[in-house]
């Protein structure tokens, strides 16, 4: 299992396109993935899940993955989150 | 992990939106500007044994409640004897004090309350009906909780929690149990409640953002339930009675073929029955779902042909 926290870099915070991108990394991984943040956990590979826990700028979030595939999608997510998701 | 502390403070009490909390009918009459203390225990105390003196086992940190009996006693004190009794009264943490019947506290009381930062508040109910309403605000405000992710819907009246990996259908068999009639609770993340003393769990919509129904579905995108299916086929809250597992049929896997197996799922600690549901294409899932729901339902009044298959073998 793999454990990474990491900061929202975009000003509009995880909205529905973040939210995509996200999601189109996840689902290719047989692993679990989640999302963490202030208690709430939600499933990586849900749009809704992640829009619901309404993430803002600056904040920080925790990514898990577990099971096959796990490094490969956390390399993905990490660099997805430092490159503030190609905005703008 | 489920979580518990919410954190309530009096001013919750006043105004939370929740409509249990508009049925207590509280008004504030000091202490305005002590209201964002915390009530941390979800019980009440009638103070009846510590207006004389005995504080054995004092019910410190709840709400505590003055109906009539409390009231009168109060009032027919001499006043330095009452303020001695409130002056140890006040002395320990008190959440705020609520008097029923729309009564109001002495003076000593008002004076020493407003010294010690506890809040006086007032309600017009009695105190059997006040403290039942506020019970069951409590429960629901201090319910155990866990957000899982998942789809719920109401089928045929039975709350059908529907779980599986991401992917193997969920929300498109919502979708169609919508057009047949059903009601969608919410997609994707359902947010678990304890209540009824730990023996039933409530799943409600998680949206923090404005309360509206939404399923996510692969190809289309993140449709609006209200929009396309109208209010009639959207829930806020539904008691989970029966758990889905949707499963991409394995090989070897042996699936329910009698249904006398009654498995169960665990939620919040309490056991809700399983079903396992093979899924495979040429499968209709919204119908063994529609029928799952039914059978459930038949299950707990009738007898299944099982009961009467061995009901017949004893007699020979």
């Amino acid at each position: 299992m793999k454990q990474v926290d990491v900061t929202i870099p975009n000003r509009a915070g995880l909205h529905a396109r973040p939210a995509t991108k996200i999601v189109q990394i996840t689902s290719a991984y047989p692993c679990e993935t989640q999302l963490c943040y202030k208690g709430e956990t939600a499933n990586a590979k849900s749009i809704m899940g992640i829009i619901a826990l309404g993430i803002t700028y600056n904040e920080t979030v925790t990514l898990i993955t577990d099971g096959p595939g796990e490094e490969e999608a956390m390399e993905k997510l990490v660099q997805l989150f430092q490159q503030g998701f190609h905005d703008e | 992990m489920p979580r518990t502390d919410p954190g309530l403070t009096v001013f919750d009490l006043l105004s939370s939106p929740l409509p249990e909390s508009q049925k207590l009918l509280l008004k504030c009459l000091s202490g305005q500007d002590h209201l964002e203390s915390l009530v941390q225990e979800p019980e009440v105390n009638r103070p009846g044994l510590a207006l004389c003196g005995f504080f054995n086992h004092f019910g410190e940190h709840r709400v505590q409640i003055f109906g009539r009996g409390e009231t009168a006693f109060l009032q027919q004190l001499a006043e330095k004897k009452q303020t001695s009794v409130l002056l140890d009264f006040f002395s320990r943490p008190i959440a705020c004090c609520i008097f029923t019947h729309s009564l109001q506290p002495t003076e000593p009381f008002t004076f020493l309350a407003k010294s010690a930062n506890v809040p006086i508040l007032q309600t017009e109910l009695t105190s059997n009906e006040f403290i039942t309403r506020l019970l069951g605000f409590f429960s629901n405000v201090f319910a155990p909780r866990e957000t899982i992710h998942g789809v719920l819907v109401e089928v045929h009246g039975i709350g059908m929690l529907i779980l599986g990996n991401s992917g193997v259908g969920k929300s498109e068999a919502a979708l169609e149990l919508l057009d047949r009639g059903h009601r969608l609770v919410s997609d994707d993340l359902v947010e678990l409640r304890l209540i009824n003393g730990g023996r039933t769990v409530v799943g409600h919509l998680v949206n923090n953002l404005n309360q509206h129904h939404y399923i996510e579905i692969r190809g289309i995108g993140i449709i609006n339930v209200e929009h396309l299916f109208g209010t009639r086929s959207c829930l806020q809250r539904k008691n989970v009675d029966l758990v889905i597992r949707l499963e991409l049929d394995a090989e070897g896997k042996i699936y329910e073929r009698t249904s006398y197996q009654n498995r169960t799922y665990e939620l919040l600690g309490v056991r809700v029955p399983l079903l396992a549901i093979p899924v495979k294409p040429g499968r209709n899932i919204p119908v063994i779902l529609e029928s799952a729901a039914l059978h459930f339902r038949g299950n707990q009044q009738a007898e299944t042909l099982y009961d009467a298959v061995l009901t017949r073998l004893s007699v020979d």
